[in-house]
């Protein structure tokens, strides 16, 4: 599996830490919130297809990458940086109904 | 009499071995089962198979989206141990132990469990520590576990480079004596024609695409071939639950999808007479009957659905396999395959009533669910059965993770592709 980041271009997967799923969304950390924090911590889409994730380029640049990946043909469609694009960019509906 | 004993072999043999009944048969599916069980792996038919034999339930169904034994019951490197840390795991493990101790006589149905041992190795002063700590927690609760040497460990495998020069010295190492291996495609098929022949209905190519729904109860499913009815509707479906749990409409799961490679190498004479775990890194080996080593070591460590890996893990499995056995440089790898492993956040798995009214959950299972897979069907079975977990699978609830009640036996916290 070859991530092209945006600074280095194409590299081999071994040269990225997979930081995991891009879709959830930290609580205010002033938040007592319980089932939002367990919602974080715990609780994960884990969807069969398009997933958004968080890589970093840990043997390289060292920047953290958001990354469209498909989790059926490990294909990747997009990579950007993850400072500028954390958000996620597919909603569960929207993938679920291709899915 | 036993279906398959020296007389039935010999009788056949005399009559040219076309009187075999198949071990299944391949029924169509009724319009509606007391039981409907999702997933015809390992676990999955051994629910089916306990349903029947322990609790008198023999209106099932157990369907299979693909064949029979195609999933990772097949796909596993059958070590069956139950050397954990914390009570809760190593109860239900030992368990499991127990049963496989006397699962070929109960299937009538050689599964070839081989207590040959699993020696877990330890390459630092520390890490004995823990592996004793680990083996009189296991020792506390009735478990075997023998702390041995590096002189008892040089006699017992003697291919093990043993010299300080070693890239990773060993220290020591905790055996389980009780521990083994077993040929995983006959746990399946065994289990198979023990549910078979109590009238459970084995139905393979049969894809799940629905929950038939009344109100929040689940009532049945929807099938590639057509639906079908049940009063409880039982999920054991390992890597695919999170597709099958979308499909009751439950997007989100305390668990990732992630594929963990193993290998197959050419055949070798008698070389490892027990399986090996290596405390540098994650890689486990043992040595097939026919010869072949069947290894395998960490996770490619990304969410995926693919039952394949990439190459940066086989280079990682065939080196940690160099630094222990160096004389293993020529030897050639036959196959590599990959399977989906149902990551949980704390490494245990999850057998429990619901989350929905009329379901029943069996997942979790990380890549070790091989050596659960009697316990796994006996206590999924009397929950179904009973509406209630066996005390063996009370602690493995859906809900402990926001209970605080989580069964972390490595100590990694919430993060599945670590555990």
């Amino acid at each position: 599996m070859l991530i092209t980041c945006p600074y280095c271009g194409p590299r081999d997967v071994s040269e990225f830490a997979y930081q995991g799923d891009g879709n959830r969304t930290r609580p205010d950390p002033a938040s007592t919130d319980s089932e939002a924090w367990n919602a974080y911590v715990y609780d994960r889409l884990n969807p069969a297809g398009i997933h958004n994730e968080i890589w970093q380029h840990a043997g390289g640049c060292r920047v953290h990458l958001a990354v469209v990946r498909d989790t059926l043909t490990h294909e990747i469609s997009s990579v950007r940086f993850a400072r500028e694009h954390g958000t996620p960019t597919h909603s569960r509906r929207n993938h679920g109904a291709k899915a | 009499m036993a279906e398959y004993s020296a007389f039935s072999l010999l009788k056949n043999a005399l009559s040219g071995n076309r009187d075999w009944k198949p071990a299944w048969r391949k029924p169509s599916p009724k319009a509606s089962y007391d039981v409907i069980i999702i997933g015809g792996g390992g676990h999955g038919l051994s629910t089916a198979y306990y349903l029947a034999k322990e609790f008198g339930i023999t209106n099932v169904a157990v369907l299979e989206k693909g064949y029979l034994g195609s999933g990772n019951v097949g796909r596993n490197t059958t070590a069956v141990r139950s050397n954990y840390l914390l009570p809760q795991n190593t109860r239900f493990y030992e368990h499991s132990m127990k049963m496989w101790e006397n699962l070929s006589h109960d299937l009538n149905y050689n599964v070839m469990f081989s207590q040959r041992g699993v020696l877990n190795l330890a390459h630092t002063p520390g890490q004995l520590d823990d592996l004793a700590r680990k083996g009189n927690a296991m020792r506390h609760l009735g478990v075997d576990a023998e702390l041995m040497t590096p002189v008892e460990i040089g006699r017992r495998v003697p291919g093990l480079d043993m010299s300080q020069q070693a890239r990773f010295p060993i220290y020591g190492g905790l055996m389980q004596e009780r521990a083994g291996t077993a040929r995983h495609d006959a746990v399946a098929w065994g289990y198979a024609r023990g549910a078979d022949r109590r009238g459970v209905d084995i139905i393979e190519n049969c894809e799940v695409t629905g929950f038939l729904r009344d109100g929040d109860r689940v009532t049945g499913v929807s099938t590639s071939r057509g639906d079908i009815r049940a009063k409880k509707v039982a999920v054991a479906v390992a890597g695919s639950t999170g597709r099958v749990m979308q499909l009751a409409g439950i997007d989100r799961m305390p668990i990732e999808s992630h594929v963990l490679q193993a290998f197959v190498s050419e055949s070798l004479k008698p070389f490892l007479d027990t399986v090996l775990t290596f405390g540098m890194g994650h890689f486990y080996v043992g040595q097939s009957d026919k010869g072949g080593l069947v290894y395998g070591g960490d996770l490619d460590g990304y969410n995926s659905y693919a039952q394949r890996g990439s190459l940066p893990i086989v280079e990682e499995v065939m080196s940690e396999m160099l630094a222990l056995f160096p004389s293993l440089a020529p030897v050639r790898v036959l196959r590599s395959w990959g399977g989906v492993c149902d990551m949980s956040m704390d490494g245990s798995p999850i057998i429990t009533t619901g989350p929905l009214p009329g379901m029943y959950l069996n997942c979790g299972w990380c890549y070790g669910g091989f050596k659960a897979t009697p316990a796994s069907g006996f206590c999924f079975a009397h929950t179904i059965a009973k509406d209630a977990p066996h005390e063996f699978n009370a602690p493995f609830t859906l809900d402990r993770f926001s209970r605080g009640t989580v069964i972390d036996d490595k100590g990694q916290g919430p993060t599945p592709r670590m555990h």
